[in-house]
């Protein structure tokens, strides 16, 4: 294992650790897997899992049931920017279709592939508490609301010009 | 009827901050419990309120209070359900992202009426970027005092944090919460025990949600009877509705409780009616979990009352032919829509966010879809109909958490208000791949 965490994301995981009681700690495991993925290219191998567990101090299993879990732990590499469309009711009666259509044909990728240039993955997530702003798409912490075909190139375009990992959370 | 309490101040510029906050009248209610109050004077404040919760459930907040178990040396918490993920519903994140110290006070205030020294707000890992919001709110609540030892003087200590989760909607189930919490999968628990016994780390805990939290203030401040004048019979106070789906305003809207639907949907105050002049064909009143109904009862009862906004009215009726208020997720659909589609699109939702532990959920569920999956592309059989039915039978009822009876509500209300319209897919499968059923045959059904 030759991965570790940059001086301020352990800082941060060592804060966070304290915010629960004694010997309650493993509590921060979702919030350090989150600055995992940031530190280590938006995804959870499992060397960077394996580091997790020697951070807090449990076994690594009790990491990888954890971040196989939820949907926003990526077990797989990819894109520096992930287009999260949202696909679930109201969104899908007010647009999110046509709107993943125009990204996949845009893009040249179908859901859940990675430009070649490794720059953008395209996925369908389910309902992110933006129904009446559909449709929208999260990329990042970031969400881009009421999206149109050219607010979405507009979006791309901005994307591709900051040329960096998008994550859900700045280890500040 | 368009009373606000919540969001009295939401156009003040820079009301997400303290000061502004504090200048509207923010945080009285911390002095008020603090300096003048028992803790069990808050609760009884909040149980006479009659405020039932505002998460979906329906539960009276302060009969949940009342159940916290208060062993000696054992500390107590008070967690924060902000894990708003119930598809059509958004006024937790507008609610915290506009007026976050709202919350903070909530939580200071319920705290101390439940005798909690560390509490929590669990937060959606979506909503990454309101996380920052709340925890720049904390911060400036420690630097004023409001948080941390001795509060005002009072001798009372406070330590509050926000924790993210990480893209699960069972994490909204409250066991299924706490173990998530706790640094696990987030699988409900058996109950019982329920949380007031043995909650976070097997202490008692509450947990409510950001809107019943932050309603905890006014109750306070105007007191549980006066909170009680509001509204309508059993349903108190007021409600932040979120509205989405085929409207000309769709927005997050406060209506006191008894507010006619017609009115909410119509009215240019809320929705504004129907987009592009169309009919309204059918709503699902309170996130996608609760039984979709079609326009004619949806605007009134079988009984021929007109139907409110309110927890006894939406539910007039049974599942015969009522529905609840849930979260208050308003999703309107007009004409055109596809009610065959709109189940398979829940369908699939449930499927996905379904943990696994229980069978009838975990194949049930999967199951559902597949088959709303054949329908919609026209490979239906009509005898799928029924299969859904029975399906869906038992998924609810036999599973441990109510993920399972929100997966079989959908699917068995839309067949038994629109069995037509799968009737017509079935049998007019070339014919429903390229139009909807619309108004074809669900004509009577439709007003305006």
């Amino acid at each position: 294992m030759n991965l570790a965490f940059s001086e301020e994301a352990l800082t941060l995981s060592k804060a966070l650790m304290k915010r629960y009681p004694e010997g309650k700690h493993k509590s921060a495991l979702i919030p350090i897997l989150h600055i995992a993925q940031a530190e280590f290219n938006g995804w959870l191998s499992s060397d960077a899992m394996d580091y997790v567990a020697s951070i807090i101090g449990i076994k690594p299993i009790e990491v990888y049931e954890v971040a196989s879990f939820y949907s926003m732990f990526n077990m797989q590499p990819v894109g520096k920017c992930s287009l999260e469309v949202c696909h679930t009711g109201p969104c899908a009666i007010n647009g999110a279709e046509s709107l993943i259509s125009y990204l996949e044909n845009k893009l040249n990728i179908k859901l859940g592939q990675t430009t070649a240039d490794g720059m953008f993955t395209l996925k369908a997530v389910e309902c992110l508490g933006s129904c009446g702003s559909a449709p929208m798409l999260q990329c990042g912490v970031n969400y881009y609301e009421n999206l149109t075909n050219e607010k979405a190139d507009d979006l791309i375009n901005k994307l591709t010009a900051e040329n960096r990992l998008q994550s859900y959370t700045d280890i500040k | 009827m368009s009373r606000k309490i919540l969001l009295e101040h939401i156009d003040v510029p820079g009301i997400n901050t303290f000061d502004t906050y504090r200048k509207m009248g923010g945080y009285r209610s911390v002095e008020k419990a603090l300096k003048t109050m028992s803790p069990d004077d808050v609760v009884e404040e909040v149980k006479k309120s009659g405020m039932r919760g505002r998460g979906g459930a329906g539960f009276p907040t302060g009969m949940k209070w009342s159940f916290l178990a208060k062993p000696v040396g054992v500390p107590r918490y008070l967690v924060c359900n902000a894990d708003e993920s119930e598809p059509g519903t958004f006024k937790d994140r507008y609610l915290m992202e506009k007026i976050p110290h709202a919350l903070i006070e909530g939580m200071i205030t319920s705290s101390y009426a439940l005798g909690a020294n560390t509490s929590y707000i669990y937060i959606r890992g979506e909503y990454f970027y309101v996380l920052r919001i709340l925890e720049k709110a904390i911060a400036e609540a420690y630097a004023n005092g409001f948080l941390g030892k001795n509060i005002l003087g009072s001798g009372y200590d406070l330590d509050l944090y926000v924790h993210p989760g990480a893209g699960a909607y069972i994490c909204g189930e409250e066991t299924a919460l706490l173990e998530s919490l706790e640094g696990k999968r987030g699988n409900p628990r058996v109950k019982p025990p329920f949380p007031a016994i043995a909650g976070l780390y097997a202490c008692p805990t509450v947990v409510n949600n950001v809107e019943t939290i932050a309603a905890i203030a006014p109750i306070v401040n105007m007191g549980g009877d006066e909170y009680a004048k509001i509204g309508i019979g059993r349903s108190t106070g007021t409600k932040l509705i979120s509205a989405s789906g085929h409207i000309n305003n769709p927005g997050i809207y406060e209506i006191e409780l008894g507010l006619p639907v017609e009115e909410f949907i119509y009215s240019d105050k809320y929705c504004g009616g129907i987009k592009n002049g169309k009919k309204l064909k059918a709503v699902v009143a309170g996130g996608s979990s609760v039984p979709i109904l079609p326009a004619n009862l949806i605007l009134k009862t079988a009984n021929n009352e007109a139907r409110l906004m309110s927890y006894e009215s939406l539910s007039d009726g049974g599942f015969v032919s009522g529905t609840m208020l849930g979260s208050g997720g308003f999703i309107v659909y007009d004409e055109d829509s596809c009610i065959v589609r709109n189940t398979w699109n829940f369908a699939r939702f449930y499927h996905h966010e379904s943990c696994g532990q229980c069978s009838p959920c975990r194949e049930g569920t999967g199951w559902m879809e597949k088959v709303l999956h054949r329908i919609e592309y026209g490979h239906g059989k009509l005898s799928d109909i029924d299969l859904l039915v029975e399906v869906s039978k038992k998924i609810e009822g036999n599973t441990i958490c109510p993920l399972g009876d929100a997966a079989a509500w959908p699917v068995a209300s839309a067949i038994r208000h629109f069995r037509e319209e799968f009737e017509w897919h079935i049998k007019e499968a070339s014919i429903s791949q390229t139009r909807n059923f619309g108004l074809l045959a669900a004509h009577e059904a439709l007003v305006k």
